[in-house]
């Protein structure tokens, strides 16, 4: 069962890639290449949902299946193998459903398109490199899923080939990828020399033995696990788009929305965190590293809603929208609470690609358009694809009742915990208060974005021409039932896994999350919860005395919390509703892009629309510098330097240069066999020597 | 079964025997035969070098991967005075063995419809050329070795020189040149060991079995020899400084040439330095490795940066090739397992993917004669197959797991962490770098609207060309995703490599 779950989109992206174009027809091609990659994959999803059952509720054992040996060298040993515990099952689910719906809702968004075995055939074949890396059992192994996704990425961000701004995107993101990539390679040799394995199992198994090793890298010595764990973060914030090596995200929008949707919101760039999670043996014992951690994945959560607060383009809010949510993912994993960032990761799969679609839906209806000035009052045209961006907002924005654990859209339950265990682990870590805090104001900006793009795409007046208007019209039925379901799961996958995923943990995850009292991490998430059991007499905060009504109401514990760090988040998420509301609904949105057209829009606004024109940095530096060392080495240094002074100078060294390449020209291949001829001739003139006078 | 059978001769000099065997038709058959001549040549040499090849696939599934000493050998008298004709494989040369047998035949199926004039002297020299390849690979002989690589150059100028594009004379100059520097040292320096063999052994022997497990330099004279062979393996690699050579001699060179050039000929250098620098001369292969190393560095950062700046499609792929090679030389010295199997099996690996990128050029170059990277562009629309396995044999370059070029890489890295995490460093950033001019090769060629009108009619590959680069496209992801196929058959030379090289340096105190 497992093999077929990572092996039929294999099956189905072979069949659509190679046999697609032959079935006859275009349109037959396209019609058979659909129904297979999507039936498979509804295969594959659907064992998916039965394996993780199986693991995280019942009682199927975890184990791996060995498929056959990869590479041994020596003592560097890597099978090819599937691997499957709660992680991986999680991961499964996560990545097939979504996989899945996606192919569904790209009968529909991708009926014009001419190429469609082609695009069907990289949607599956994304799919199989991510369950590779999910399933396996080892770093390299690992390495190839990393790869081949970047590969799957690369393929259909350059889907629309034609585009120069799509290719130009599609190398982007494998380059910087490739970049990040470079840090999880070196974390992996640096595995190796360790451990002498690159196995999970093994290498985890020996870490406490390397913890005091130090090792010495570019110059410094570092401890050895704190530089594994760096290494392998480096990679991680390449894939997972995360500050500094973020700038393929929106880039990557160039590719058709399902994409979007799939690679860029709910699968891909999730496997930074995923990686994060699957080692977290090693990240726990690297505390500086964790720290590291925390702030780079808190400032990313701040910058980049600070950039999505002014975006035009609807696929880019939500695309630095979903960077920010990255963000939230590694500050919960650099405090240890790996669960609550691989719960973070399990909703927001749902409600951001439920977004992507439902902007797909959007610019679908309203022919390719995609700028939000060009939008609004469209809601009653897309009804289905309103309410169903509504559900996605709530569910991102973390609308829910604080406390209460039972009432709430999907990302309040998984994004409270995680500013909960930043709130927690404020104690061990000077980077959690600062990711606590960062964290409520990445809330309210959250907030303010999502409503912004609400408010400026479906209410208000239509801005765009009228033609645009009396066309646009509700998606197909195969791209509204993906909204619907991806709906379901917004709505209720965080209140119907919460207890799972952060407070049963131990049945739940069965180890492959930290769970086992006694360890640093775990000691955070057990007073999380144990704590939450045992409200009054919580020692962290000393018996509860009420001083009033505000008293009560901020300070009284609830679940181990004083009850503003549960209020908070809300309460932001209520501001950026309420500001987004007074700016968009009640103030004019035309007359705020006639205001910023006609002054060019203040210092601040021009930042954050420029992206801190971080791209323009490293256009002027890296990419520029690239281009000029290059032509540097071929124009100087080969052309000038190594062949003026080696060929070409001995050339005009010997009287005339020209002369003496026309010389060459009829007698260069008997030179060189008279050269030849002559060194053989006295060797074996020695030889000959030597056997009768030796 | 091949006990009593000469079979390494056979599969060295049948190529020749069928090169005479044309040239002989040619001499002797009458003016009016000459076009049916012509046409039938290469239908020869094909049916020749596949003969060659299924030998060459007997000899290797027969041959004994558990042992580590060499296999099949012959030995019998040539010269005298202890230079003999021997011939002989071990783990390390029986798969260049193979590789070459096995691109031979698509370098003359691919030459069929691609060479325009004196098909039979192109086949002639083409067989020759085999002949000689091969030759270097089983050689267990200094001399002998020395003979065929040199020799194996003669076809190529050759091949290049007649068949070449405008500039052949340059570069077959440049060639010449550096060639003739290392050429002349290597000579002086096999000299010297003969000698020696003499004083020390008690007679003197160019036996490389002999001289690789008894003799043992002194460790200053190991130094000028080693350097000395270097001189010559070094410019084969070719390394930095001394690669300006490669990039003109592949551009002008005619697409079976470029393949065999990428394919082969580069991998004589490294197969010297296992085969030679480091068995005969290993306390100075110790000494030297570090410059051996900065100089691979140098070579793959900088001939990417350069790689990424050019115009033309073969001088692009020339400069990756020196890049890849850098990853061999690193991971050669480095005198552990991964590095040295890596380096091996990167050789392997490239010969596979560079010669399939130069079948690739080849093809576009067939239908417009032109290698501008900027001629094209938008051939994904004309050309649908062909953009897939560009795309295929482009990542592999790249080196993504799943193809043979990831295993070459990540073992020779594997292997420099090992002795010093800056090589490590320094080749990884040769990962990006080979991302940024693949794909944007890839891309000014293949993605993009067709600009260019004269592209509105080219065609997509025939069948000869899918069945070319299938079969590479095949191997390039069968030695991916199961490379034991080859390191398992590496395996008990390079371990007995490396620890006779351990051996000698206890020997010498060094370690």
């Amino acid at each position: 069962m497992y093999q077929l779950i990572v092996f039929a989109p294999l099956l189905g992206a072979i069949i659509a890639g190679v046999a697609g174009t032959r079935f006859g027809s275009q349109i037959l091609s396209a019609t058979l290449s659909k129904i297979i990659t999507t039936g498979l994959l509804f295969l594959s999803a659907i064992l998916s949902w039965v394996v993780f059952m199986g693991v995280g509720f019942g009682d199927s054992p975890d184990q791996t299946i060995q498929l056959f040996r990869w590479m041994e060298v020596g003592d560097m040993k890597a099978d090819w193998a599937l691997k499957i515990d709660t992680l991986t099952a999680v991961m499964l689910v996560v990545v097939n459903s979504v996989s899945a719906l996606v192919h569904l809702y790209s009968w529909g968004y991708m009926s014009d398109d001419k190429y469609q075995p082609r695009f069907f055939a990289y949607l599956s074949l994304f799919t199989f490199a991510m369950l590779m890396l999910v399933t396996s059992d080892n770093f390299i192994q690992l390495f190839f899923g990393w790869e081949g996704v970047g590969l799957a990425s690369y393929l259909l961000i350059g889907y629309y080939y034609k585009k120069p701004s799509a290719n130009a995107a599609a190398i982007k993101a494998f380059v910087t990828n490739r970049v990040g990539d470079v840090g999880l390679a070196l974390g992996i040799m640096t595995i190796f020399l360790m451990f002498g394995s690159v196995n999970f199992d093994v290498v985890f198994a020996a870490l406490e033995g390397g913890a005091d090793t130090t090792l010495p890298f570019l110059g410094g010595e570092f401890n050895a696990i704190e530089l594994i764990a760096f290494l392998l973060f480096i990679g991680a914030m390449g894939k997972s788009a995360q500050f500094v090596l973020h700038v393929w995200l929106p880039d990557a929008m160039e590719g058709p929305t399902p994409v979007s949707a799939l690679i860029h919101a709910a699968t891909m760039v999730t496997a930074g965190v995923f990686l994060v999670c699957r080692a977290h043996p090693i990240f726990e014992l690297a505390p500086f590293t964790s720290g590291f951690i925390t702030t780079v994945g808190a400032f990313t959560a701040l910058f980049a809603a600070s950039v999505a607060l002014v975006q035009n383009d609807i696929k880019r809010v939500i695309a630095y929208s979903t960077c920010s949510q990255l963000g939230y993912m590694f500050f919960a994993a650099g405090v240890g609470a790996y669960n609550a960032a691989m719960f973070h990761l399990f909703t927001h799969a749902f409600f951001k690609a439920l977004l992507f679609l439902c902007a797909g839906s959007v610019i679908h209806a309203l022919h390719h358009e995609q700028d939000m000035r060009k939008m609004g009052g469209i809601w009653r045209k897309v009804p289905w694809t309103y309410g169903a961006m509504i559900i996605g907002t709530l569910a991102i924005t973390g609308i829910g009742i604080p406390g209460s654990y039972t009432w709430g859209f999907a990302g309040f339950f998984s994004k409270d915990a995680i500013i909960e265990a930043a709130y927690s682990a404020r104690g061990s870590s000077d980077a959690a208060i600062f990711a606590f805090w960062i964290g409520i104001t990445a809330a309210l900006m959250t907030s303010f974005y999502s409503w912004r793009l609400i408010f400026m795409t479906f209410h208000g007046k239509f801005r765009g021409d009228q033609h645009t208007l009396d066309h646009a019209h509700e998606s197909p039925w195969n791209m509204r039932a993906p909204l619907v379901l991806l709906s379901l799961g917004a709505i209720f996958a965080g209140a119907i896994f919460h207890k799972y995923f952060m407070k049963d943990y131990g049945a739940f995850w069965h180890g492959a999350l930290p769970g086992v009292a006694g360890d640093h991490h775990a000691a955070i998430s057990n007073t999380l919860y144990a704590a939450a059991e045992t409200t009054a007499s919580d020692a962290t905060y000393g018996k509860y005395e009420s001083k009033g009504f505000i008293d009560w109401l901020l300070f009284r514990p609830v679940h181990g919390y004083p009850f503003w760090v549960l209020l908070l988040p809300l309460v932001a998420s209520v501001t950026g509703f309420v500001i987004a509301y007074f700016m968009y609904i009640r103030g004019s949105v035309q007359a705020k892009i006639d205001h910023i057209r006609e002054t060019g829009g203040s210092p601040l606004y021009n930042f954050l629309l420029n992206k801190w024109y971080i791209d323009e940095l490293y256009d002027a530096t890296v990419v520029r510098g690239t281009r000029k060392l290059g032509d540097l080495f071929w124009k100087v240094g080969d052309v000038r330097i190594i062949d003026g002074l080696g060929p070409n100078g001995v050339a005009k060294f010997a009287s005339g240069a020209a002369k003496r390449v026309s010389k060459f020209q009829t007698g260069y291949l008997y030179h060189y066999a008279f050269v030849m001829l002559l060194g053989v001739a006295f060797l074996i003139l020695v030889a000959f020597r030597g056997t009768t006078g030796g | 079964m091949l006990e009593n059978l000469p079979i390494l001769s056979l599969i060295t000099f049948i190529p020749l025997a069928g090169a005479l065997m044309l040239a002989l038709f040619a001499w002797w058959g009458k003016p009016e035969g000459r076009e049916q001549l012509e046409r039938n040549a290469p239908r020869a040499a094909l049916v020749i070098s596949i003969a060659v090849f299924i030998l060459a696939l007997i000899m290797t599934l027969d041959f004994d991967s558990a042992k580590a000493g060499f296999q099949f050998m012959e030995d019998t008298p040539w010269l005298g005075g202890g230079i003999e004709y021997r011939v002989g494989v071990d783990g390390i040369s029986v798969l260049f063995v193979l590789l070459t047998a096995f691109l031979t035949p698509f370098c003359i199926l691919a030459s069929m419809t691609s060479v325009k004039k004196r098909m039979l002297e192109y086949m002639i020299a083409f067989l020759v050329l085999e002949t000689l390849m091969i030759g270097v690979f089983v050689a267990l002989d200094l001399i002998l070795f020395y003979l065929f690589f040199e020799a194996v150059l003669i076809p190529m100028f050759i091949i290049i020189g007649v068949w070449g594009g405008k500039n052949r004379v340059y570069a077959s100059y440049k060639f010449f040149l550096y060639t003739l520097l290392g050429s002349v040292l290597m000579l002086a320096a096999i000299l010297w060991i003969y000698n020696y063999s003499g004083v020390q052994l008690g007679e003197r022997t160019t036996d490389m079995r002999v001289l690789i497990e008894e003799l043992n330099i002194p460790g200053g004279a190991q130094t000028w020899l080693w350097l000395a062979f270097f001189a010559s393996f070094a410019v084969k690699m070719p390394m930095w400084p001394v690669h300006t050579w490669l990039p003109d001699a592949h551009v002008e060179a005619p697409t079976a040439g470029s393949v065999i050039l990428a394919a082969i000929l580069l991998k004589l250098g490294g197969y010297g330095f296992l085969r030679f620098s480091i068995p005969l001369f290993p306390e100075a292969s110790l000494s030297l490795a570090p410059v051996i190393f900065w100089m691979s560095i140098i070579a793959i950062i900088y001939t990417s940066l350069v790689a990424y700046r050019q115009n033309d499609m073969k001088k692009l792929i020339a400069y990756s090739s020196i890049a890849h090679m850098g990853f061999v030389t690193m991971g050669i010295f480095t005198f552990n397992m991964q590095g040295i199997q890596g380096g091996i099996f990167q050789m392997l690996s490239h010969g596979i993917i560079s010669g399939a990128l130069f079948f690739c050029v080849g093809v576009i170059y067939d239908r417009m004669h032109t290698r501008e990277i900027a001629f094209y562009g938008g051939l994904v629309s004309k050309m649908p197959v062909y953009a897939a396995f560009f795309l295929l044999f482009t990542m592999a370059n790249v080196g993504l797991p799943g193809t043979s070029g990831f295993v070459g890489e990540i073992l020779t890295m594997v292997g420099a962490y090992q002795v010093n995490p800056w090589i490590a460093f320094g080749a990884a950033l040769g990962m990006i770098l080979s991302a940024v001019y693949a794909l944007h090769l890839y891309r000014a060629v293949i993605f993009g609207e067709v600009v260019n009108e004269k592209l509105d009619n080219i065609l997509d590959v025939t069948r000869t060309e899918v069945f070319i680069l299938g079969t590479l496209a095949f191997f390039t992801i069968l030695l991916g995703v199961y490379p034991s196929l080859i390191t398992d058959v590496t395996a008990a030379s390079v371990d007995k490599l490396i620890s006779d090289f351990n051996a000698a340096q206890i020997a010498a105190g060094v370690k």
